[in-house]
């Protein structure tokens, strides 16, 4: 009786082994949760990325949605749980994020190289070359009217968004200081390279705010990038500002008649970064390579009008998928767009953007 | 006499034992998904130790400097710069440089340049070749904020969420103006709740009445009128309204259209307060019904039929009889209304614009945006203390134990 017992003990632990580590090894279905912006660029990730990803690899991808912020990901941080793998970030979400610890550090030289062979850590264009993180796609904020709404002469430059006496109407703006700012000095004359400097001294923050206030009373705020293409299909504005890829979208699947104006848009860029600490590092990695390649980004690019930030990536870029057009003259880093562009400049941001939403939201309540 | 008194105190020790037992998950799960995140965030809100642990040294040698003599000695550079360089390597100097920025907006990326700088320097004097790196470290404003952070338990939180802060020299004073945004936002929070909450008691009132003295079949048709909207996503409702109010909306299109108003005289009742207010009114109005009916529902209809035949008119007989007895549904509709209100932020976020932004929207913002947890606490902490206070006076008024909830 109780040699056979003795005997039995050993085999139950080796099934409870066989099921319990089984689980955990190679048999299981690998899967990643990845987080990105959802809508329009959303479907585009992961018609070009995630299910070329999973094909390619066998790993599933679970997408979840959300609006920027590192919220979430620092919760999952602090409590050791993590369940989002890879997220798309905006640069100043990276930079904070990888300062608090929240994002895994990412050796650049461990991606692939580019679609002509250069190595990675040279293909990527400079603003994509962050510590924790790949970048991904240059987005731009740009601002846009509908041409039905404005009779005669058109607007061209960004002091004409600012000009109520020739172009009267509503305007609407993203209720941040983020690109606000920049744009009321690029209006009031700041030649482009001076934008950041002036705005670092205390003269130059009231003369944004001063342009700012001389169209106060007719500014609409938004918070989501969706609703200024409503704003402007609705009559609601006659011009915004907005995200370039969303009044893209509008133009080319949805046949509206909005018109971008490029000058002064402020060039911005995008981070794809893993969260520190995932279980599945191996599989977030993988992921990550794949989703910056040069392909990848063009793939994206073909899709939604954001420029890839490999060099060799943009050559790639050629018609839209679906409505067949040529890509180039919608893309925010095109030669012809970047030519009056304003670069981001996320240092200053990370560094003032407390005191700089503190005086915006203070001015806006006045 | 004495045995059937232990079997009893047993039998009731055992009964309470059964009853703990089947409330204990309820306990649990309170505990564990209000109780402690609620007290971590209070804690965070005066509690923060990364710059207290990453610079010590630095910190107890600032302790005796008040800026009164210039900038600090030889032997502050010298920790400071060794604290740095250590911070450096343990990946903590983002977390100490994001609270330092807070103070003095600016010192993020100088101390991220100053330690990448000092990477290679091994000797002194440290003062001049800080210097040297950045104009910050001959700034007393720098050694403030470093030794303003260094408080392992801090009242900056609150001060802040006061529009107050507190000077070098120890005293507390108001924040400059164009810095004050917070008190403004906490009367403006109170404010537009409490008159979403008389609005919501003005058309939720006589719907509740209705519905209560309706016959059942109708009745139930009516609740399910109420319930249908709160069954509908917050955000359809959002959005619906703009649909309606806005410029180019259905509403200024009917009045147009009626020659109410001419086509350049179009209202602006979305992205400001009215929207807010219109549209969070909306979205409360069943949590002020549904306790209101319940209410309703107990209060006998003889009661009017009696205070009729007495001689009262219908006027009187109302005040006088119904409307005491259907206070304990206003009182309970009337808090939960108010309380919703103060904390919500989806519905002036989308259809605010300029003027209808409330506190909840600060507090969102420090959560996700700025991750300035401490001063979000605080925020949410001074809202806390708000509502018990609000309690309280409802308490003494009313009684808490006369609220009905149905």
């Amino acid at each position: 009786m109780s040699h056979r017992v003795k005997s039995v003990i050993p085999a139950i632990l080796v099934a409870l082994c066989a099921a319990a580590c089984g689980s955990g090894g190679s048999d299981k279905p690998r899967s990643i949760t990845t987080v990105s912006w959802g809508g329009s660029f959303g479907r585009a990730v992961n018609e070009a990325v995630n299910i070329p990803f999973t094909e390619a690899t066998g790993i599933g991808i679970g997408v979840e949605d959300y609006n920027g912020g590192l919220a979430q990901i620092r919760a999952q941080v602090d409590i050791g749980v993590i369940h989002w793998d890879v997220v798309d970030l905006e640069i100043t979400d990276a930079v904070r994020g990888c300062d608090e610890g929240l994002l895994e550090r990412i050796d650049l030289n461990a991606l692939p190289p580019g679609a002509d062979g250069t190595p990675a850590a040279e293909d990527f264009v400079v603003d994509g070359r962050y510590a924790c993180g790949a970048g991904s796609l240059y987005w731009s904020t740009v601002y846009a009217y509908n041409d039905d709404n404005i009779p005669g002469a058109k607007p061209t430059t960004m002091a004409d968004f600012f000009d109520l006496e020739a172009f009267p109407g509503r305007r609407g703006m993203r209720r941040v200081p983020q690109a606000n700012l920049e744009f009321a000095l690029i209006a009031d004359g700041v030649p482009l390279d001076q934008v950041y400097s002036t705005l670092d001294t205390p003269e130059g923050l009231d003369r944004a705010f001063a342009k700012l206030e001389s169209i106060k009373d007719e500014v609409i705020w938004w918070e989501a990038g969706a609703q200024p293409p409503q704003l402007l299909a609705d009559g609601e504005v006659v011009m915004t500002t907005a995200y370039n890829g969303r009044i893209f979208n509008a133009q080319v699947l949805e046949d509206q008649p909005f018109v971008i104006v490029w000058d002064g848009q402020l060039l911005d860029v995008g981070q794809v970064a893993i969260v520190a600490g995932t279980p599945r590092l191996k599989e977030a990695l993988e992921y990550l390579a794949f989703a910056t390649s040069a392909e990848s980004l063009a793939r994206i690019a073909r899709r939604i009008s954001y420029s890839p930030m490999r060099k060799s990536g943009m050559a790639l870029v050629t018609t839209h998928v679906v409505a067949g057009v040529d890509m180039e003259p919608h893309m925010p880093a095109s030669p012809a767009n970047v030519a009056r562009a304003l670069r981001f400049d996320w240092a200053w941001w990370v560094d003032h953007q407390d005191e700089m939403n503190e005086r915006f939201s203070a001015w806006l309540a006045r | 006499m004495a045995g059937s008194l232990r079997v009893s105190a047993r039998l009731h020790r055992r009964a309470q034992l059964r009853a703990f037992g089947l409330v204990a998950p309820l306990l649990i799960f309170v505990g564990l998904t209000f109780v402690t995140p609620l007290a971590t965030m209070l804690v965070r809100s005066v509690y923060d130790p990364v710059v207290a642990d990453a610079l010590p040294e630095t910190q107890m040698l600032l302790k005796d400097w008040d800026g009164e003599e210039g900038l600090p000695s030889e032997a502050v550079y010298a920790a400071v710069a060794k604290e740095l360089k250590r911070a450096g390597a343990e990946r903590t100097l983002g977390q100490v440089a994001s609270r330092i920025n807070r103070v003095q907006g600016g010192l993020r990326s100088a101390l991220a340049r100053t330690e990448r700088a000092l990477r290679d320097v091994e000797q002194g004097p440290w003062r001049e070749t800080m210097g040297a790196i950045d104009p910050i470290w001959a700034d007393p404003a720098t050694w403030h904020a470093i030794q303003a952070t260094g408080e392992r338990f801090t009242s900056r939180h609150y001060l802040n969420a006061l529009d107050l802060q507190r000077l070098p020299s120890g005293a507390v004073v108001a924040q400059p103006q164009e810095r004050r945004i917070y008190l403004r936002l906490f009367w403006r929070t109170i404010i537009v709740s409490s008159i979403i909450t008389l609005l919501c008691l003005a058309l939720g009132y006589p719907i509740a009445l209705l519905i209560a003295r309706s016959p059942p079949h109708r009745a139930n048709l009516l609740l399910i009128l109420v319930l249908v909207p709160f069954w509908t996503s917050l955000l359809v409702r959002t959005t619906a309204w703009i649909v309606l109010l806005q410029t180019q909306g259905v509403l200024n299109d009917l009045l147009v259209v009626l020659g109410l108003i001419n086509d350049d005289g179009r209202l602006a009742m979305v992205y400001n307060m009215t929207g807010t207010i219109v549209a969070m009114t909306h979205v409360l109005l069943p949590f002020m019904v549904l306790p209101l009916y319940s209410v309703m529902r107990g209060i006998p209809s003889v009661h009017m039929k009696a205070a009729a035949s007495l001689g009262a008119k219908p006027l009187q007989a109302f005040l006088r009889v119904y409307w005491p007895q259907s206070l304990p549904g206003v009182g309970a509709g009337a808090l939960l209304v108010f309380i919703l209100a103060i904390g919500y932020y989806i519905t002036p976020a989308l259809v605010g614009g300029s003027d209808g932004q409330l506190i909840s929207n600060m507090i969102a913002y420090h959560m996700q945006t700025s991750l300035n947890w401490g001063l979000a606490a605080a925020l949410g902490g001074v809202l806390l203390v708000g509502v018990l206070v609000l309690y309280a006076v409802y308490d003494r008024l009313v009684g808490v134990e006369r609220m009905g909830l149905g």
